[in-house]
């Protein structure tokens, strides 16, 4: 059984670590992911858990995982927004948690954003 | 909605958006299978005759468009199993959404992955607000609050660190395992 007592345990690794990172205040890169009803119902909810999860694994430390609203392309949820420093936007459609480690693997961590599901390749299909 | 735990995520997004600091669901399982799902908060509420409208999906405060299917797809998927959807609310003091399911129904939905769809709340929410999730069946009961493990870390370190959040994930599989077992209700 998780106890309380097992938080302590991670109170103080974490405080070290803490100290450590104080110096590097690099700006992140916000990946935003539609929560709305339409995200939710088309799968919303296992792209953020990807997502966090690879994050989690690649001990990325400047990304900022965030939800929003429907913004009214229910069609082509689960949508996500990927932000980076520079202040460009990328919009991916379509999204599932294999399309999600994909894009924090070329996009989030090497810079090359995921061509083929972005929202202009969707709209080029249509 | 394929399943229960996202329509609650659905209904516990607009506690969020109505600036909530406090969000509790409580889930209970009676002996003869209707389960009770409550979700509270206590964000800005609304006014009585909003509220009485607010299962009408033509509905909505928003202004971009025209209408909001949260609660109407949950209490359709209520009312078909001869449950029920029940909001009461009341402006600068919170909103209650009573869902009851009989689970014993044919048409009734799967519980689906609880533990995920609270997981996903706090771990996009680290600092505010603070959630709690108790559950009770007639074999056991459990109750997560983060205000008890942001007591624990102290001010310094946050829910958002990688070990507190695998933390919380496998303490709310656990709860949930505890409670309602492998039980697909």
């Amino acid at each position: 059984m998780k106890t309380l007592e097992e938080l302590e345990a991670i109170r103080q690794k974490t405080l070290a670590r803490i100290s450590l990172r104080k110096e590097d205040k690099e700006e992140a890169v916000r990946v935003v992911i539609g929560m709305a009803t339409c995200g939710i119902a088309a799968g919303a909810r296992p792209v953020l858990t990807a997502f966090m999860d690879e994050i989690g694994r690649r001990h990325l430390r400047n990304v900022q995982v965030t939800q929003t609203g429907c913004v009214g392309m229910c069609r082509l949820e689960p949508m996500v927004d990927v932000i980076t420093p520079d202040g460009n936007k990328v919009t991916y459609v379509k999204v599932n948690p294999e399309k999600a480690r994909m894009i924090v693997a070329d996009h989030v961590v090497n810079g090359h954003p995921v061509t083929e599901y972005t929202i202009g390749a969707a709209e080029q299909q249509a | 909605m394929r399943d229960l735990s996202l329509h609650l995520l659905d209904l516990a997004e607009n506690s969020l958006r109505a600036d909530a600091s406090r969000i509790s669901l409580a889930l209970s399982l009676a002996e003869d299978g209707a389960l009770d799902a409550v979700l509270e908060d206590d964000g800005r509420g609304m006014e009585q005759s909003f509220a009485q409208r607010a299962a009408d999906p033509f509905a909505t405060t928003r202004t971009t468009r025209k209408v909001g299917l949260g609660l109407p797809l949950a209490a359709a998927n209520a009312e078909k199993t001869g449950g029920f959807l029940r909001l009461d609310s009341l402006p600068g003091q919170g909103t209650r959404v009573h869902l009851r399911l009989i689970t014993r129904h044919v048409d009734c939905l799967p519980l689906g992955d609880l533990p995920e769809t609270m997981s996903t709340l706090v771990l996009t929410h680290p600092d505010r607000p603070d959630f709690v999730l108790a559950l009770h069946s007639p074999q056991a009961e459990s109750r997560f609050d983060t205000r008890d493990i942001r007591r624990a870390l102290g001010p310094e370190v946050g829910l958002q660190e990688p070990e507190v959040m695998d933390y919380i994930k496998q303490l709310l599989i656990e709860q949930c395992q505890t409670v309602f077992g492998g039980l697909i209700l």
